[in-house]
């Protein structure tokens, strides 16, 4: 069963905390993907990822392994309904490199690239692209 | 007091233990430090010789003066900046990391005189050398970074003054060879540059992670004077990399381009030390095309940002596990 009464956000964030940052000035439920693998929240209904990267000038290892473990879940799987990359610009073409993997992997849309913490233009768009996504799966979901 | 020599005792010298780690930050920015050492000899400078031909004689000059500049915050930064870190490292980890920040510093401040001695004549780069010594708002710049790392000073005010360095002054500099890149001049030195970007971003976001554990240990009081301190430095440095930048582009009409670069530099500086933007977004918009020149191959359609597209959900294609083994 598919809820669709709204859509959660879950985040990855290291201690140097941007995410967590951007994610608090959202003004949307949001839950937290811990460093080390705990019982996490599970994801009840459709929800957002939003992940930062850590690629290597390679771009090896651009998602963080308690994202890798997080989505390792098929059930988690199923319910990402899409993806939010975040980075710097300063590391080039690897730029928010962990948003475009997840979003092929998972075959889920990229919805949105930000920078570091996020300026207020970014957090204003997010929050308004999470609003339109809820109305646009509750139109799709019969 | 030892009685045998009569000398204080010392703390034990310790070995440096990476299998015990206090912060794994340490150890993540360590490898990527590592990962991405590169030298100049890696970038095929020669290629530009061509290119550098078609830049008009003013144009020279001011490249030149521009990368003289970052040379001489390089060279504090090497011989200055990252030492002073280390006696207020709190891990011996991070003092590690920090020899690897400071030897790369050199790296770029070395790669510097190699595009002047593949594209430059001798007279024109001890003209520009000169030139470091005598602008006085690079001197302020300089001078106002020294003041900072003076031992005996805050170890939280040095790491605000070393983020701002990295993540902030360098920009006034940087934004020429993405320009140049961005009409397809000077596309080897671009790559050569973008490289040190890339060092310095993962720079400024560590000594700025360093300044976040320090800073959240103390009392509101101590956090807000610091705080004021952090703005009032940025204040002071942005009005003199506003003359600076003046000095150099006005001539070539890029300096309100050159300023919009700054101000978004300046939010991320301060976003590394976990605090928020200076500059309202109406100021911060930087030019699209020195945005593709810095990060180059990572355009991407996004849902939220693009105007009609609608939300498709994918195929359900399972992901198999192994898929995740980066």
């Amino acid at each position: 069963m598919v809820r669709t009464d709204g859509v959660e956000v879950f985040f990855f964030s290291s201690r140097s905390g941007n995410t967590a940052r951007f994610v608090d000035r959202l003004d949307h439920p949001a839950h937290r993907i811990p460093d080390v693998e705990t019982p996490t929240d599970k994801p009840q209904g459709p929800f957002v990822l939003i992940c930062p990267t850590y690629a290597d000038g390679e771009g090896r290892g651009a998602v963080p392994k308690p994202v890798i473990r997080f989505l390792n879940n098929p059930e988690t799987r199923e319910k990402l309904v899409g993806v939010i990359g975040s980075g710097n610009r300063n590391f080039g073409a690897t730029y928010a490199l962990a948003g475009r993997i997840i979003s092929q992997k998972c075959n889920v849309p990229l919805l949105y690239s930000f920078e570091l913490a996020g300026t207020e233009t970014d957090v204003i768009r997010t929050r308004d692209g999470l609003r339109r996504l809820e109305t646009e799966l509750c139109s799709t979901v019969t | 007091m030892n009685e045998m020599t009569g000398l204080k005792p010392v703390t034990i010298p310790r070995a440096i233990n990476w299998n015990r780690l206090d912060d794994e930050k340490d150890l993540e920015v360590w490898n990527r430090l590592t990962v991405n050492f590169w030298l100049p000899e890696k970038v095929p400078l020669s290629n530009d010789i061509q290119s550098w031909a078609t830049l008009t004689e003013r144009e020279k000059e001011l490249t030149i003066r521009v990368f003289t500049g970052l040379t001489l915050l390089d060279t504090i930064q090497n011989s200055v900046g990252a030492p002073a870190l280390m006696p207020d490292a709190i891990t011996p980890h991070e003092e590690a990391v920090l020899t690897n920040i400071a030897f790369m510093e050199a790296v770029h401040a070395r790669s510097y005189s190699s595009i002047f001695s593949t594209l430059c004549s001798t007279k024109e780069i001890d003209e520009a050398f000169r030139w470091s010594e005598e602008n006085p708002h690079l001197q302020a710049k300089a001078r106002a970074i020294l003041e900072t790392y003076a031992p005996g000073n805050d170890p939280l005010k040095r790491k605000i003054a070393s983020v701002f360095l990295e993540s902030f002054l360098f920009y006034s500099g940087f934004y020429l060879p993405m320009y140049w890149s961005s009409r397809a001049k000077l596309t080897n030195t671009a790559d050569l540059i973008r490289l040190i970007i890339r060092d310095e971003a993962v720079h400024g976001y560590y000594i700025g992670y360093k300044f976040q554990r320090g800073y959240e240990k103390l009392d509101e009081t101590a956090q807000q004077e610091l705080k004021d301190y952090a703005f009032g430095l940025m204040f002071e440095l942005y009005g003199i990399e506003n003359q600076y930048t003046e000095e150099l582009y006005d001539e070539i009409g890029l300096t309100e381009d050159v300023k919009v670069f700054l101000h978004y530099n300046a939010n991320k500086a301060l976003q590394n030390l976990g605090f928020e933007a200076l500059f309202p977004p109406e100021v911060s918009e930087v030019n699209p095309a020195i945005l593709a020149a810095l990060s180059p191959d990572s355009e991407n359609h996004d849902f939220f940002s693009g105007s009609g597209s609608s939300y498709v959900i994918g195929k359900a294609v399972a992901t198999e596990d192994e898929d995740w083994d980066f």
